[in-house]
């Protein structure tokens, strides 16, 4: 048993996969918290998909990928909220529309361009991709993006639950919004190494939801999240190991096993388990 | 005093308010009543600056409240929030203090008091741990109230804020609405009672996009204006009094 988990270490590539799973495993339910609760969830599988062009672009000029995946997944979100603004189009109609055609922008440019990116890679991840130099630009995304959550919780435990009384309050919640948008940006394109851009979302909302079903106060939907979303990285790398899976798939369905089985076995909202916990009778 | 002058906010090309203007004096309960549709909520906020205002201004002792919105505590409709966030009531009270606070700063031991107190004043300390899911509307509506109480507002704006209720909020309502009066602050209401409810105002605004009547209920609440307001098939009971039995 020891040995089915130690040999996986002896190799350089695991060894940075799997410290760069546990970063992500934390940040992605972090963030994703936030997504959930406005349920805007489908918004990070729509800024996953958006950032694909501005990777091909930044790959063709040779600058940092991480600039260029920054701008298509902003503008993506401003396009968004620019059509919510300015008709009738509702929220979902604007994503699907947006969601489809950066992507296909994205492979029109990846066809076009010649670029060294390969496709499979950046759709469902590979940790063979992943260098030591990731795990620094990982570590100071994540560390970034974790610790200006800390500063700024209470405006945005306030904004995303009343965006109306906030901005009544006078929080600058455009502000707030778009830090938000970019904090998911990051997330998504520190993910992609290992998930890949379709799978992504799955890290970003699985944990959290799991977490969800768990506890009643957000702050505590981020915490297990975070443990949930390390234990699916972890778990879900060493089935890509000993399976030979992409391990994008690995982890996205060991996130999925670890949700139903909350779904099911929750103490307080479990389907076989909820009705042993009576709820105080409501006065 | 809260002064409203010529407001007119313009929604995609329908006027949702027209020329608007009103005055609320502070210890005086206002009722704000108008057909749905009507630019209630509407009028709430332009008030508070969350609508595009096409002309007019809004004025709280003589200084637009767009620069001073911490004076006032505004309490949303029920329908505007999703009651399976996981928060706690006690959380959401908190969030009274999160401007006062500042940026980077946790609430002080003076802020978790104020939150204690209104948690108090509305009798849901007890309860304050529990998720606000697990509340009933008017434990749900309590809340509310207690962070609009912990603001320590000057001016107070609820949306409906008596809408599926029970008997007991709508009790700690009236009588916390009641101090607040006698405090010296100013507060409107927009409801969709009717009836003799409407006695408990000083003073009633009709809405209908533009303000058709201002002034005591029994001013107010004519045959002529409810028509105005409400449409030409009202008619008068036997009693004398006009039934509607909806009107929302």
């Amino acid at each position: 048993m020891l040995s089915w988990l130690l040999d996986p270490l002896n190799y350089e590539f695991m060894r940075n996969a799997i410290v760069t799973g546990i970063l992500i495993g934390i940040l992605c339910p972090v963030v994703g918290s936030f997504l959930i609760v406005q349920r805007m969830a489908i918004l990070g599988d729509v800024i996953a998909h958006a950032i694909l062009p501005g990777l091909v672009i930044a790959n063709f000029l040779g600058i940092e990928i991480i600039l260029g995946a920054f701008v298509f997944g902003m503008l993506s979100t401003s396009i968004i909220a620019w059509i919510r603004a300015q008709s009738r189009v509702k929220i979902d109609a604007a994503m699907a529309l947006i969601f489809a055609s950066f992507f296909a922008l994205g492979v029109s440019l990846m066809t076009v361009l010649d670029t060294r990116l390969d496709l499979h890679e950046i759709l469902l991840g590979d940790i063979l991709s992943v260098r030591a130099s990731d795990i620094w630009r990982t570590s100071i995304v994540a560390l970034v993006i974790l610790l200006l959550i800390m500063l700024f919780y209470k405006e945005l435990l306030f904004y995303t639950f009343d965006k109306i009384g906030a901005e009544a309050a006078g929080l600058p919640v455009n502000a707030l919004h778009v830090g938000l948008m970019a904090g998911i940006t990051l997330t998504l394109i520190a993910g992609m190494k290992i998930v890949g851009v379709i799978l992504v979302v799955s890290l970003l909302v699985g944990p959290a939801t799991t977490a969800y079903l768990l506890v009643k106060e957000l702050h505590w939907m981020m915490a297990v999240g975070a443990g949930l979303g390390v234990i699916a990285s972890v778990v879900g790398m060493y089935i890509s190991y000993y399976l030979d899976l992409p391990s994008g798939p690995a982890i996205a369905l060991t996130v999925f096993g670890l949700f139903v089985l909350a779904l099911l076995f929750s103490p307080s909202q479990g389907i076989l388990t909820r009705s042993r916990f009576m709820k105080l009778p409501k006065h | 005093m809260l002064e409203v002058e010529y407001l007119s906010v313009n929604y995609r090309g329908t006027w949702a308010l027209e020329d608007v203007s009103l005055r609320l004096i502070p210890g005086e309960l206002v009722g704000l009543i108008g057909p749905n549709g009507a630019g209630k909520s509407t009028l709430i906020k332009a008030i508070l600056g969350l609508v595009p205002v096409h002309s007019g201004r809004v004025l709280f002792e003589g200084i637009p409240l767009q620069h001073q919105r911490q004076r006032v505590a505004y309490v949303p409709q029920r329908s505007q929030i999703d009651w399976d966030y996981p928060i706690t009531a006690k959380s959401v009270v908190m969030m009274a203090c999160t401007v006062s606070t500042g940026w980077f700063r946790k609430p002080d031991r003076q802020a978790r008091s104020r939150v204690r107190s209104a948690l108090e004043r509305v009798e849901m300390l007890n309860l304050s741990h529990r998720q606000i899911g697990e509340l009933s509307a008017g434990q749900q509506q309590r809340v509310f109230l207690a962070r609009a109480l912990a603001q320590q507002a000057d001016l107070f704006l609820f949306d409906e804020p008596f809408t599926g209720i029970d008997k007991k909020t709508e009790a700690i309502l009236l009588r916390l609405f009641a101090e607040l009066r006698s405090n010296g602050k100013t507060l409107l209401i927009c409801s969709h009672e009717w009836g003799n409810s409407l006695d408990r105002y000083d003073r009633l605004l009709l809405l209908n996009q533009r303000l058709l009547a201002n002034g005591d209920p029994k001013t107010v609440m004519t045959l002529d204006n409810i028509q105005r307001a409400y449409g030409e098939n009202l008619q008068p009971s036997t009693n004398g009094h006009v039934e509607m039995p909806f009107f929302c």
